[in-house]
C-alpha cells in the first residue's frame, strides 16, 4: 500500500514538467559538482598560468588576477555549495521539525515558551552571532558555516510545522490513537508526521535553498571559510580585486549563475511538488 | 488585545537583552587585543607604551572587573554613547553610525516597501491568468534565486562598466561635498539608483510568487467556490482572495527582513554605498571592534522596530487580533 501510494506520487512528479526542469538543472549541477575535480589539472588557489586571461580551451573558465583557473575554483566551489544546502538545510529542517512539533502537539505552556524562543532566534541578526563564535575560532571550515546556518535557519521551518501540526492534532484518528493510549512520541511519528511527509519534505527543499543563498552572503561579506574554496568567496575575491573594472567578467559570472540556478531549480522544483501533493493546484 | 501587545513586547525585551549581551561580547572576545594594536599604530618607546596602555585601558573602561564592564555597557547604552571607534580614532562610534544611517534608511525604506507593493500587485494579476503567470513565474523564481550581491555585480558591470550610463561606486560624485543643490541631489539619485534597483528586484521576485501562490489557494478556498455558484462577479472574489491573502504577506515581511537587511549589507559593499553595510566591512577589516558593535546594536535595534512596525499594521489590518482571537502566527 505504501510503495503503491509513493510510486504514484514519482508517477505524477515525472510527468510535472516544473519538478522535471528543476530537477534536471540540479543533477546538473550536481554531476559538475561530482566529476569537475576530476576534468581539472589544477589546484583552487594553484597559480596555474597567466593572470587574467579569459576563457579558452587551456582554461575554460578564465583566469583570475592571481593566476588561479576560474573552472577549478568553480567545481570545487559548487561542491562547498551543495555540502552546505544539505547540511545545513537538513539540520535547520530537523530542529524545525522537532520545535514544530513539540509545540504543535503540546500546546500550552511549551508551545509559549518555544514560540517565545523561536521569536527570538528570528529577530536577532545572525550575522552578529556569527562574529562572536567566528572570534573562537581561526580555521572556520565549510562544514562549519553549515552547521551555524543550520543552527539560525530552523525558526522559519518551526513555524510551518507548528501550524500543520496544529490543525492534525485534533483530527479523529489522532484522537483515537490518543485515547488507545499510545505515547506521544508514537503519534507524533506514527500518525502526524505521516500525514505531512510531503509537506517535511518541500520544507527541506526551501531550507536547502536557503541555506545556499545565506552561505553566499556571508562568504561575500567574509565571514566564509577561511580554509577552502566557495562560490561566494569567488565574489568577494572578484569585487575586492576590482574584477568590474577590469572587465574580468569570466571571474563573477559563473560562481552567481550557478548559484542562482540551483536555488531557482530547488524552488521550481518546489512548485512542481505542490502541484504532485495538492491536487487542486494541478489543473486550472 | 492587549495580551497580544504584551506578549510582543515581552518577546522584544527578552530579544533585545540577548542581542545586547551577544553584542557586548564581541570586542571581548575577538582575536588580538584592539588596544595593543592602537598603540601599535603610535610606534612608542616600550616605557610610554606601557603608560598608554593603561590610559587607553581606562579610557575605554577595559580596567573594571567584567561584570562592572557589562553594566557600564548598558548605562552607556542608554546614554547613547557607543564608544570610540579604533578605525577612525579618536571620532565617537555614534558620529561614524549617524552618518551611514541616513544612507540605509534611503536605500532600505523604498526598496522594502516598493518591492512588497509591487509584487504583491504583479503576484495577484499573474495568478490564473495563464498568459501572465508563464511569463510572471520564471522570472519572479530567478530574480528570488539570485543572490543580492550577484546581481549587485551584474548590474554594476552591465550599467557601469559596459553602457557607462550609472556610476558604480560611493554615495555621490566623488567630487562632491554634501550641500543643497540640484546638481548634488542628482548626484546622489544617480548613486543610490543601481543599489537600490538589485534590492528591489530580488525581493520583488519573491513578493511576486509568494503573492500569486497565495491567491491561488484562495481562490480554491470553499468560500471562493461558494461565491463562484452564487453568480458572484470575478473581480469580486479575486478582491476578497486578495484580503486573505495579504495576511500572511504582512507576517512574511517580518521573517524576510533579517534576509532583506543581510542583503542590503553585501549590496553596499558591491557598490561601495557608505551605509552600516560599508561600514562593517571596513570594521571588520580594520579590527575596529567598537565601531562593530555599535553598527550591530544599530541594526538590532532597526529590525525590531521594523518587526515593531509590522506587528501594528497586522493588529490594523486584521480584525480577527483586535477581538482577542489571536489571529494568525501570533
Amino acid at each position: 500500500m505504501k510503495a503503491k501510494k509513493r510510486s504514484e506520487a514519482l508517477y505524477f512528479a515525472l510527468r510535472n514538467a516544473k519538478f522535471r526542469i528543476g530537477l534536471a538543472v540540479l543533477l546538473l549541477f550536481i554531476v559538475l559538482a561530482a566529476v569537475g575535480p576530476l576534468l581539472t589539472r589544477y589546484e583552487p588557489q594553484q597559480f596555474s598560468g597567466p593572470s587574467g586571461v579569459p576563457p579558452s580551451s587551456d582554461h575554460w573558465f578564465g583566469t583570475t588576477t592571481f593566476g588561479e583557473d576560474v573552472f577549478t575554483q568553480f567545481v570545487y566551489g559548487l561542491g562547498s555549495t551543495f555540502l552546505v544546502g544539505i547540511v545545513g538545510g537538513g539540520l535547520g529542517t530537523l530542529i524545525g521539525v522537532l520545535v514544530g512539533f513539540t509545540a504543535g502537539y503540546r500546546g500550552g505552556v511549551v508551545d509559549e515558551i518555544l514560540n517565545m524562543l523561536t521569536n527570538i532566534v528570528l529577530a536577532i541578526p545572525s550575522l552578529v552571532v556569527l562574529l562572536v563564535i567566528a572570534a573562537y575560532l581561526e580555521v572556520r571550515g565549510v562544514l562549519f558555516e553549515s552547521v551555524f546556518i543550520g543552527l539560525t535557519a530552523w525558526p522559519w521551518a518551526a513555524r510551518a510545522i507548528r501550524a500543520q501540526t496544529f490543525s492534525l492534532r485534533s483530527r479523529d484518528f489522532v484522537d483515537l490513537a490518543r485515547m488507545s493510549g499510545r505515547k506521544s512520541l508514537k503519534i507524533i511519528f506514527g500518525e502526524i508526521a505521516p500525514n505531512m511527509m510531503s509537506y517535511l519534505f518541500m520544507t527541506f527543499i526551501l531550507m536547502f535553498g536557503g541555506a545556499i543563498l545565506t552561505a553566499a552572503t556571508l562568504d561575500f561579506i567574509g565571514l566564509g571559510p577561511t580554509n577552502a574554496i566557495s562560490l561566494g568567496l569567488m565574489m568577494n575575491t572578484a569585487v575586492m580585486w576590482s574584477a568590474l573594472i577590469l572587465g574580468l567578467w569570466w571571474w563573477f559570472i559563473p560562481p552567481g549563475v550557478a548559484i542562482t540556478a540551483i536555488v531557482g531549480a530547488l524552488y521550481v522544483m518546489n512548485v512542481g511538488l505542490d502541484e504532485v501533493f495538492n491536487p487542486k493546484l494541478r489543473e486550472m | 488585545m492587549k495580551r497580544y501587545f504584551a506578549r510582543k513586547l515581552l518577546v522584544y525585551a527578552l530579544t533585545f537583552f540577548l542581542a545586547v549581551t551577544v553584542d557586548w561580547l564581541i570586542p571581548r572576545f575577538m582575536p588580538g587585543n584592539p588596544i595593543q594594536g592602537l598603540i601599535a599604530r603610535a610606534n612608542l618607546r616600550a616605557e610610554a607604551a606601557q603608560v598608554l596602555y593603561g590610559h587607553y585601558m581606562s579610557a575605554f573602561g577595559l580596567d573594571v572587573p567584567v561584570w562592572q564592564q557589562y553594566l557600564n555597557f548598558w548605562r552607556a547604552l542608554f546614554e547613547g554613547d557607543f564608544g570610540t571607534s579604533i578605525w577612525l580614532f579618536p571620532q565617537p562610534v555614534i558620529e561614524i553610525i549617524k552618518r551611514a544611517v541616513p544612507y540605509d534608511i534611503l536605500l532600505l525604506l523604498p526598496s522594502i516597501l516598493l518591492s512588497w507593493w509591487a509584487g504583491n500587485w504583479v503576484g495577484a494579476f499573474a495568478a490564473r491568468s495563464k498568459r501572465l503567470d508563464n511569463s510572471i513565474l520564471p522570472i519572479g523564481y530567478i530574480l528570488t534565486a539570485t543572490p543580492y550581491m550577484w546581481l549587485g555585480i551584474l548590474l554594476a558591470w552591465a550599467f557601469g562598466i559596459v553602457l557607462h550610463l550609472l556610476p558604480i561606486s560611493g554615495a555621490f560624485s566623488y567630487s562632491m561635498v554634501p550641500h543643497f543643490s540640484w546638481t548634488f541631489v542628482w548626484s546622489v539619485l544617480e548613486h543610490w539608483f543601481l543599489p537600490f534597483a538589485s534590492l528591489f528586484l530580488v525581493a520583488f521576485g519573491g513578493w511576486a510568487i509568494g503573492m500569486r501562490n497565495m491567491i491561488i489557494y484562495e481562490l480554491e478556498a470553499d468560500y471562493s467556490h461558494y461565491l463562484e455558484v452564487l453568480g458572484a462577479p470575478k473581480r469580486l472574489i479575486r478582491r476578497y482572495a486578495f484580503r486573505n491573502a495579504i495576511l500572511p504577506q504582512i507576517t512574511g515581511l517580518a521573517l524576510q527582513l533579517g534576509v532583506i537587511v543581510a542583503g542590503a549589507l553585501a549590496t553596499e559593499i558591491v557598490f561601495s554605498y557608505p551605509g552600516i553595510g560599508y561600514l562593517i566591512l571596513q570594521a571588520i577589516q580594520n579590527h575596529d571592534y567598537f565601531l562593530l558593535q555599535g553598527c550591530f546594536l544599530f541594526i538590532i535595534a532597526g529590525v525590531l522596530l521594523a518587526n515593531f512596525a509590522v506587528d501594528v499594521t497586522y493588529l490594523l489590518v486584521d480584525p480577527r487580533t483586535r477581538v482577542g482571537m489571536q489571529g494568525e502566527g501570533a
